[in-house]
């Protein structure tokens, strides 16, 4: 029992049929559970009020936006390694949900960023990275769309992600050198003692983990679709033949 | 090598190989900024540094889809595969080239535009400096976006699309230096950077270009 097993298609398409539901059922559960929790179980914040609680949409799709393309990017390795079609799927998959969660985060900051910072945007390094890392979404699905052969275009792809990951992390300490922020530092980390109070930290982590089990399933989902939509064209292309 | 090289650069001085265009395009952004923000010398400087990197930018973009797009067409791309030299190098000369008669014409007419935008005095050595240093990273970087949509026929909106995220650093780094050289400022740190930033592309991005022209090929 390997992981490469699921390199198989058939494979994949049994197990995932069978997770699907339950890890649907999970995001559903723990979103309604960490977003109702967190609206409306939680005291206001002294200072920001009740705008404090788009911190329960905000934090969880920031980090899935680029945890996203940490996981393209490893789907991508592995599929130029290893060649597995499944794999290079599961990163096209990916690329349209963590675009939206980039935005789903550039959106809430600038709602939560207008009665708090008096601006809805600023070039500040944060907010400056993550319109970069959207330019980097668009470029890898528009080339995913514009190559017909899908072996090139899974190929090409995977290259642009490696080079452009490359890009984007120098980016990142480029805007980081180019102007000093506005936004507050990491609100999580694994290293600090205490991150937020305890009060807002039970219902965020709920809310992380249902946006991490939501984008499991939509990537699901998605590779799902591809993997059909390869064999519907294996399909025609046969009945072309005969 | 070096009939690479020389046939790349006649290719682009012969008519119709787009020399001059680029170099227009800059000449014609450096009068239409003025016009749009306004005559007042103040502003124009202030934002000159910024407006000359990003107009040697998207020249340098102009151009970037004759690299191999031709090449592909008329099959010379595969002679070139096949020859006895590396692919890699084979990007290294063309975007060599591509330099030499995009960027390097760019440095040396920037001063002259930062005339036009009214760039203060002590700005003018570290634009030239900073685009000769930066300029090198835009066309390899090209290179490599342009080996990347060398069989998308009409490729050169999507080169654009994925080409200038990838400019990034380079633009913030080279306009820091003639920003910060403009207002007597220390340079030496994002100089640096951007010299890095050359080098690191002109070492590494041969080969992920060599390895999209192959797929391309294939």
């Amino acid at each position: 029992m390997s992981i490469w097993e699921y390199a198989n298609p058939k494979k994949f398409m049994q197990t995932s049929a069978w997770a699907l539901p339950w890890v649907m059922g999970l995001a559903v559960l723990s979103l309604v559970a960490g977003l109702i929790w967190g609206f409306f179980f939680t005291p206001d914040d002294f200072r920001q009020g009740s705008t404090v609680k788009i911190i329960y949409l905000h934090v969880p799709a920031a980090m899935m936006a680029i945890n996203a393309w940490v996981m393209m990017l490893v789907t991508s390795l592995i599929w130029l390694v290893r060649r597995h079609h499944v794999s290079a799927l599961a990163a096209k998959a990916a690329a349209p949900v963590g675009l939206t969660f980039t935005v789903i985060a550039l959106v809430t900051g600038a709602l939560w960023g207008q009665p708090m910072w008096g601006t809805w945007w600023a070039w500040d390094p944060r907010l400056t990275s993550f319109l970069i890392l959207t330019l980097f979404y668009m470029g890898y699905i528009a080339l995913w769309e514009a190559i017909e052969n899908p072996d090139t275009a899974a190929d090409l792809t995977a290259v642009l992600c490696l080079v452009g990951s490359v890009f984007a992390l120098l980016s990142r300490y480029a805007v980081l050198f180019w102007n000093q922020g506005l936004h507050q530092g990491a609100s999580l980390s694994l290293d600090k003692e205490e991150n937020v109070a305890d009060v807002f930290w039970f219902p965020l982590l709920v809310c992380i983990g249902g946006f991490v089990l939501l984008f499991v399933a939509l990537v699901l989902m998605r590779t799902r679709t591809e993997i059909r939509a390869r064999r519907l064209q294996a399909l025609l292309a046969r009945e072309r033949l005969a | 090598m070096g009939a690479l090289l020389s046939r790349d650069l006649r290719l682009a001085m012969r008519a119709g190989g787009g020399f001059g265009l680029g170099l227009a395009f800059f000449l014609l952004l450096a009068v239409l900024v003025p016009l749009g923000v306004g005559p007042e010398g103040g502003v124009l400087g202030k934002i000159a540094p910024g407006i000359l990197w990003v107009g040697a930018l998207l020249s340098c973009l102009l151009s970037l889809d004759r690299i191999f797009a031709l090449d592909f067409e008329d099959g010379s791309l595969d002679l070139l595969a096949t020859s006895p030299m590396p692919l890699e190098a084979v990007v290294a000369v063309k975007a060599l080239a591509h330099w030499l008669v995009t960027g390097l014409p760019l440095t040396a007419v920037a001063p002259v535009l930062g005339v036009l935008l009214n760039l203060p005095v002590e700005g003018y050595g570290w634009l030239v400096l900073s685009l000769l240093l930066g300029t090198p990273a835009l066309s390899v970087i090209g290179a490599f976006g342009a080996a990347l949509v060398v069989g998308v026929k009409r490729g050169g909106l999507l080169l654009s699309l994925l080409v200038l995220p990838l400019y990034v650093p380079t633009l913030i780094f080279g306009a820091e230096v003639v920003k910060r050289g403009a207002a007597g400022l220390e340079v030496v740190v994002p100089l640096l950077l951007l010299a890095g930033i050359t080098l690191g592309a002109a070492a590494l991005l041969p080969f992920a270009a060599a390895a999209a022209i192959r797929v391309n090929l294939r």
